[in-house]
């Protein structure tokens, strides 16, 4: 296949980006769309231009480092799939393929595709987390039986990979969706229960601190997440969030 | 030989641990406060250990090259991580699973470490529930479990195929907990490039912030490694990217020792290579063995259909079959350990019966499962007589309930659907065995630097049994290291900070900086991954699955001559003064050009054939490893000598005090 890529260059978080335009010839359509940008990699290395940097690592969907808009989508056409998990057969010959950064202000571009996604980690460090020791826990995990319907929602929210296409999805850049996730993760296990007020009122506010935007309730998130978490956490934890304040 | 103490402590097996944490040396908690220790790497190693450190009062540091912590290669574990729990009530125990172990590394591993594993696994459990750890659960709401390749219980416990992901998830909510309360300073893409000792002791590191490109000084008291291990030396591996052994490497460098490098698990479940411009190969849970069965076909002819086309494997009847596993190993069948598994997968496809395209690759196949579980949950929802399509479709719920994400992301991978023909899967590159070596304290032979989790090299000897590198992981970084510490670091409660405007930072930076310099400064014909395939490539053909005497030596010489080249013809772009990947992709693979070679020379010297280690000049007449535990029961600790090539040789003889030294049979 010959593609005609549009691509986003940027030498660093100051300076001012623009799209580049790229032709690349013997695209295979067993390639990934890493592995497609790797094939481009190497050509402009071997005429002595920059690579284009590009956040990657685990490679099979589950790391949350890969993130690229192909053609305005997050993770590019397919659903319930990362970038890196997307390969060139969904495309074809002669295509032009526009490909950028996650675009919000709580995610900074570093450089080229990549940008900081740090602001999640921030959340996550506000109350992400259930407040027991780890040098030593005296109780049997059996002697904490979970309902297997609770046990098996609880997974699904946590299999947020935090990658932030849900940010990137959402025409106000709110981080709703993944803090809801994990919110939820832990408001239908009985451990989390005792700090859950505490938990949703932390971890909300550093959203905002970050400035994520409000939830206007698109539901573009859901549809691009790749690991289809549902809008259901988002209403669950506005629930744990009012029931929090009223609490006071 | 006097150099390598394991520091064993004497007394029986099962009260060695115990005894040995009543003896150690406490520091007082308003003196932990004085203390700062860096963790370098935030796998599940890394993370359970900054968290424990911090909480009981040290002040941690923690490095990791990704954007965030939870992003460390743990995250893709798939299977399962083992505990013995016996809650199935199928006879577990810590024995038995100190027993599998040390069986399935074929006597390779140090006995009390490995009881020690075994012995604080059912901690891990306790620990990763009360942390929130969404484990799968049975309908009364007890935890559930499964079995792995290489045992005959079941006591894996799972989160669908996502067990590392979740456990990591929860070391890494512990590790934010402590960054919230201000114990733990986080630096994320931040790679460490040298590792600083003063006075002989490891007293800090210099890191390169990849995207200012700053080089940084940091000192702490002691400085764990946990960096994951090596396998990208063979450049496609189930690695993630940027997996690399530099932190590993250059502690060998300045003193500590690589103990047993070409221990090697090849794992036998991956998604065959399909081309040339393949990155990297993905894994399939082995979890999947527990129902999938292994074949290719008996004829040649069939197998020959199968590659052109011409024949589907639905198509081939049932007696035409060769189930190899099931045929050469009916006790354990499918459930086989890794190593056999692989071997028995390489045999057949040598031997032409090989089902995709290249001839490398054999089926694993689901029909007769979801027949079974259709046919078992058609009784058990009261149908009477349901036809085939029905039972296969009940069948196919119950197989998606299991395995669901795998067979997704097989579908995502190849285009074609599990359901419907069997997978096609074949060994690849998945575990390190070997790493930096460590005495019982986990400390390597450079005082202060400690070694855990897959940088190590301690607990699973020649091979590594499924769903146990886990709970290795979580048992250095929560239950042994936090602990052994302290016996070292109770000497320096007085000491105060180190300052690191030191003669020793100053040169190390400096080392740093020139060969930072030295990579840009090619002469620029080869990009780096130029290189680094080639090494794979040299890596695979030569130290992959089968060795031998003459591989091997061509392949030390081949290696040291692609090094020169290396240094002569890289070409970096870019500067080092900002984010630059390509920078960061060169200094790993120069180093894996040194490690390669000690490698080589590692599968060299060990005239026998144990675990990952297949030398074909050792094996049976049915072509099972020949083991020799007259010349070969020890740890292989490689000294650094100023040049791969001049390591020096020391020898940690393996003592079996509690367990009868057998051949390894899985008839
Ligand atoms: C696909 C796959 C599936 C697996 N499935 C299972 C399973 O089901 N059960 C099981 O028990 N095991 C499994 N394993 C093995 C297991 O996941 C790993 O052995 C284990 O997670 C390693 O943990 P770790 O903490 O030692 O290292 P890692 O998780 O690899 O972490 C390494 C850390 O070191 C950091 N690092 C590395 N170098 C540097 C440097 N120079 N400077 C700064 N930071 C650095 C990285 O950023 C990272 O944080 C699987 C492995 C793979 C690849
Ligand atoms: S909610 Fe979905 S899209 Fe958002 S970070 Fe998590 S996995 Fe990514
Ligand atoms: S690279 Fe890990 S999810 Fe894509």
């Amino acid at each position: 296949m010959k593609l005609y890529l549009k691509i986003w260059r940027q030498k660093d978080a100051n300076s001012k980006g623009a799209m580049v335009d790229y032709t690349l010839d013997g695209v295979e359509s067993d390639m990934s769309f890493l592995e497609m940008l790797d094939v481009l990699n190497e050509e402009l290395i071997e005429k002595g231009e920059d690579p284009i940097e590009f956040d990657h690592d685990c490679r099979e969907g589950i790391c949350g480092t890969c993130s690229l808009m192909i053609n305005g989508r997050p993770h590019g056409p397919e659903s319930l799939i990362t970038v890196c998990q997307l390969h060139m057969r969904s495309f074809n010959d002669g295509d032009t393929i526009v490909i950028e950064p996650w675009r919000a202000k709580a995610f900074p571009v570093i450089k080229d595709l990549i940008v900081d996604r740090s602001s999640f980690d921030r959340i996550q460090q506000a109350g992400g987390y259930i407040s027991v020791n780890t040098s030593g826990n005296p109780v049997d995990a059996n002697a904490i039986p979970i309902e297997k319907d609770a046990a098996d929602a609880s997974f699904n929210a946590a299999t947020c990979i935090g990658c932030g296409a849900c940010v990137a999805a959402c025409k106000n850049a709110s981080a709703m969706l993944f803090t809801s996730a994990k919110v939820s993760q832990f408001a239908l296990l009985p451990q989390g229960r005792v700090e859950a007020a505490e938990r949703v009122q932390n971890m909300v506010r550093q959203m905002d601190i970050e400035g994520f935007g409000n939830c206007t309730n698109t539901g573009a998130c859901e549809v691009e997440c790749p690991k289809g978490i549902s809008l259901e956490n988002i209403a669950r934890m506005n629930r744990e969030y009012l029931s929090a304040i009223i609490k006071g | 030989m006097g150099v390598l103490d394991s520091k064993v402590p004497p007394g029986p097996l099962a009260e060695k641990w115990t005894n040995h944490k009543n003896e150690i040396n406490l520091v007082n908690p308003a003196n932990k406060r004085n203390i700062d220790v860096i963790v370098v790497g935030t796998g599940l190693a890394g993370a359970s250990a900054a968290a424990t450190l911090a909480e009981l009062g040290y002040n941690v540091k923690t490095f990791c090259y990704q954007d965030s912590p939870r992003r460390a290669h743990s995250i893709a574990a798939q299977g399962g991580i083992n505990a013995a729990k016996n809650y199935q009530g199928d006879g577990d125990s810590v024995y038995r699973l100190f027993y599998d172990t040390i069986k399935g590394g074929d006597y390779r591993s140090r006995e009390a470490n490995v009881y020690r594993l075994a012995e604080v696994s059912t901690n891990i459990i306790d620990q990763c529930v009360a942390q929130g750890v969404p484990f799968a659960r049975e309908y009364g709401g007890l935890l559930d479990n499964r079995s792995f390749g290489g045992v005959l219980v079941s006591r894996t416990f799972y989160a669908k195929g996502q067990t590392g992901q979740q456990l990591l998830l929860g070391a890494y909510a512990a590790m934010n907990r402590q960054i919230q309360r201000g114990k733990i300073k986080s630096y994320t893409r931040h790679e460490m490039l040298d590792l600083v000792l003063v006075d002989g002791k490891a007293r800090g590191i210099i890191a390169r912030d990849l995207v200012s490109g700053e080089l940084e000084r940091h000192s702490a008291h002691a400085v764990v490694l946990a960096t994951g291990g090596y396998g990208n030396l063979f450049f496609l591996s189930t690695y993630c990217m940027g997996a690399n052994v530099m932190a590993a490497w250059k502690a060998h460098k300045r003193g500590a020792f690589f103990a047993n490098p070409c221990f090697t698990q090849i794992h036998p479940t991956c998604i065959p290579v399909s081309g040339d411009h393949q990155s990297k190969l993905t894994l399939m849970s082995e979890s999947l063995r527990n129902d999938g069965r292994i074949w290719v076909p008996k004829k040649l002819e069939d197998a020959q259909a199968i590659r052109e086309g011409r024949l589907k494997p639905t198509e081939l009847a049932e007696e035409d079959r060769d189930y190899y596993l099931e045929r050469r190993y009916p006790a354990f069948g499918n459930l086989v350990p890794r190593d056999v598994a692989s071997r028995a997968a390489k045999e057949r496809c040598d031997a032409g019966f090989g089902v995709n395209k290249t001839g490398e690759a054999v089926y694993l196949d689901f029909d007769s499962a979801i027949m079974r579980y259709g046919r078992e949950k058609a009784l058990t929802s009261g149908m009477k007589n349901p036809d085939d399509a029905t039972v296969r479709k009940l069948g196919e719920e119950v197989v998606e309930a299991k395995y669901g994400n795998l067979f997704q992301m097989y579908e995502k991978i190849t285009d074609q659907n599990p359901y419907k023909t069997p997978m096609m899967i074949y060994p690849a590159v998945h575990y390190t065995m070997g790493g930096l070596w460590v005495d019982y304290n986990l400390m390597t032979t450079i005082p202060g630097c400690y070694a855990a989790g897959e940088a190590n090299f301690s607990d699973h000897g020649a091979n590594r049994l499924g769903a146990s590198a886990l709970m290795q992981g979580l048992a250095d970084g929560y239950f042994v290291l936090p602990y052994t510490i302290g016996d070292y670091l109770s000497d320096d409660i007085r000491t105060g900070p180190i300052p690191t405007d030191i003669p020793e930072f100053d040169a190390a930076e400096k080392n740093v900086r020139d060969r930072i310099n030295k990579l840009m400064s090619g002469n620029g014909k080869h990009s780096v991954d130029y290189y680094h395939k080639k090494l794979g490539k040299i890596m695979w053909n030569n130290c992959g699955m089968a060795r031998n005497e003459k591989g091997l030596k061509e392949a030390i010489k081949e290696i040291a001559e692609l090094r020169e080249d290396f240094w002569a013809n890289v070409k970096v772009p870019g500067s080092p003064d900002s984010k630059n990947q390509e920078l960061e992709k060169a200094g790993r693979v120069a180093d894996f050009l040194e490690l390669g070679e000690l490698f080589a020379m590692d599968a060299l010297h060990r005239n026998e054939s144990c675990g990952g280690h297949f030398r074909e000049e050792y094996q049976t007449e049915e072509g099972e490893a020949l083991r020799d535990d007259e010349n070969f029961k020890y740890v292989a600790a490689w000294e650094y000598q100023g040049d791969p090539s001049k390591a020096q040789l020391h020898k940690e003889e393996l003592v079996y005090e509690n367990i009868e030294v057998k051949t390894r049979s899985y008839k």
